[in-house]
């Protein structure tokens, strides 16, 4: 499988607190990583060093085969690094199908426009049906996002995402604050996510990064101290200590 | 198919026909309030044409404040390059064609435009509106010292346009400026009604609503931002070179902090970010001003003070959209 991103040995302090320690981290095409890690451990940090909205003190980020370190965050997203807000970053007073077409139109250089109407626009329509059909909310595609359920902006926030056309996509959090009764959609949305497209999510829900991911990597004060497939994970004896904790506990009980 | 449906025009935010009609209408009463005023007031018209400049001032700034969502108090630096310029064209220069002084003008505005938006930009929140206040004063300065081209504190004198087309000369009762003034708002009322609908507008909209959300679409917000910034410039441009040709006179008060101000709250008044409110807010302060002002000329300031503070607190959404909050609650209930 071929790589398509890679964070080479990354650092990052603040003052003299280090947020992250020699962070090194690679994704292939089609790969479904977790990323998790206790409160403080600076999944936010790398997640902010990989989308360029920090920089780091030293290390590189690789994206298809191009140094993207001294890149600005909108530029890397261009070329396919895309990522989602663990809170709900959607433009409330806007409607679903403008959110996707906007992103539509960014990706296709059109979002500069100052004539006519998505609505006008065949191919945009098009896909924004199909982006919020495949992901069931398009009977809500023409209310104000203020007035949909937090599960449909969810939902909403991975349609914006994908209409990006990513290469890589790092979901924070996903399904945080949904109800229990909404997950499964989530979950749902997740499982048919492009088969080429490399995934990295943050959550905290141990059940869902368990059926979702293939890898999982685990960060503690700033370094990784696991990476390895899910059975390995709850039985690595630094990750329970510094994680795990009852859960791994839990599991082992039951 | 269910799917299809639910994008059709059905939807009340902004489908097809529906902008459409609601453009025509808003043009037929931009046109109909035009041509009462123009019969009711026919010996008011300087006020009226007065009125049609700054409401162009006050579109230029809800492109930015209404659109994009950034405060300033200095926008009248925008209108004010756009008087000078289309003024100083005509007295130095010999251009006095009031279609090429209005183009003029609307360079200046947008070369203003251009200059504030690029240091505005650089801040965000308080320190904009405090670099706003700044510019505008750094403009009226600049044009008090430099009396040579501007006339300073006495104003630019001199300017005497054609008739328009070589037909209509500018007339003693303000009549040619006046439809002058009325034809130039509705053009550039359906230019930038079409402009808020496009991708563009959208993408303004999205940054007002979140920056950080927009970049992370791989939009860049600052060359957005500026782009907005040039037109709103070319707008208010418009508008300073419309005052221009129809009181023939360009002063200081043309670029000041308080001509700023009350573009801010005109625009407050009739509301933010629909176009239409900007123009309402326009037409209800000056013409309650000159109301208030003629009953009582030692407070009027007070009534009007005390008018806003009412609006502020028991219609934020201003005067037109409280309306449209008021007719979408009557629509639900049936």
């Amino acid at each position: 499988m071929s790589t398509v991103f890679e964070a080479r040995h990354l650092n990052k302090s603040f003052g003299g607190l280090a947020v992250a320690k020699d962070i090194s981290i690679s994704l292939a095409r089609g790969d479904r990583v977790a990323l998790i890690g206790p409160n403080g451990a600076g999944k936010t940090t790398f997640i902010n060093l990989v989308t360029g909205h920090l920089a780091p003190d030293s290390g590189t980020v690789m994206f298809d085969d191009a140094d993207v370190t001294a890149l600005s965050p909108t530029k890397r997203v261009r070329q396919g690094l895309v990522r989602s807000f663990q809170v709900t970053r959607l433009f409330s007073e806007m409607t679903p199908a403008e959110h996707v077409a906007l992103a539509v139109l960014q990706r296709t250089g059109r979002s500069g426009r100052m004539l006519g109407n998505f609505q006008a626009m065949q191919d945009v329509m098009a896909e924004v049906q199909e982006s919020l059909h495949s992901l069931g909310i398009d009977h809500v595609a023409n209310r104000r996002v203020s007035e949909i359920a937090y599960g449909q902006q969810r939902l909403l926030e991975i349609a914006l995402a994908l209409a990006l056309r990513p290469k890589v996509l790092l979901l924070d959090e996903p399904a945080a604050g949904v109800p229990q009764s909404d997950t499964s959609r989530i979950e749902t949305a997740l499982a048919a996510l492009p088969a080429d497209l490399a995934v990295l999510m943050i959550d905290h829900d141990m059940d869902l990064v368990f059926r979702f991911a293939r890898r999982v990597v685990v960060l503690a004060a700033g370094a990784i101290i696991f990476d390895g497939s899910p059975q390995e994970v709850t039985q690595d004896m630094r990750v329970r200590e510094a994680y795990l904790g009852n859960y791994a506990n839990a599991r082992s009980a039951a | 198919m269910a799917a299809e449906q639910t994008i059709s025009p059905a939807s009340k935010a902004t489908s097809g026909p529906n902008w459409l009609l609601r453009d025509l209408a808003g043009l037929a009463v931009i046109l109909v309030l035009a041509g009462i005023g123009y019969l009711l007031f026919p010996n008011n018209l300087a006020l009226l044409t007065r009125i049609t400049a700054i409401a162009l001032l006050v579109l230029s700034l809800d492109l930015v404040t209404g659109y994009c969502g950034i405060a300033t108090l200095g926008h009248a630096a925008l209108f004010g390059a756009g008087a000078y310029a289309a003024g100083i064209a005509a007295a130095h220069f010999g251009i006095t064609d009031p279609i090429i002084m209005v183009v003029i003008g609307a360079i200046g505005g947008a070369a203003a435009g251009l200059l504030a938006g690029a240091i505005m930009l650089r801040g965000h929140g308080l320190a904009q509106l405090v670099l706003s206040i700044a510019i505008v004063y750094l403009f009226h300065e600049t044009a008090n010292k430099a009396s040579g081209w501007t006339g300073g504190s006495d104003g630019l004198a001199g300017i005497s346009p054609d008739p328009v087309f070589g037909l209509f000369g500018f007339d003693l009762w303000g009549r040619t400026a006046y439809v002058f003034g009325i034809v130039l708002l509705v053009l550039v009322f359906l230019l930038l009604r079409v402009l808020v609908r496009s991708p563009f507008g959208m993408l303004c909209r999205g940054i007002k609503e979140d920056p950080v959300r927009v970049s992370a679409m791989g939009a860049s917000v600052n060359a957005t931002l500026l782009r907005m910034y040039v037109i709103s410039g070319a707008v208010a441009g418009v508008g300073g070179a419309l005052n221009a040709i129809s009181t023939q006179v360009v002063g200081l008060d043309s670029l000041s902090f308080t001509t700023s101000a009350e573009a801010l709250v005109m625009l407050v008044l009739g509301g933010t970010g629909s176009l239409y409110g900007g123009l309402i807010g326009t037409l209800v302060f000056m013409w309650f001003e000159d109301f208030v002002s003629s009953i009582n000329p030692f407070h009027w300031l007070t009534i009007v003070g005390a008018l806003l503070i009412a609006v502020v607190l028991f219609a934020p959404s201003g005067l037109y959209g409280t309306a449209v909050q008021l007719l979408q609650r009557i629509r639900d209930k049936r």
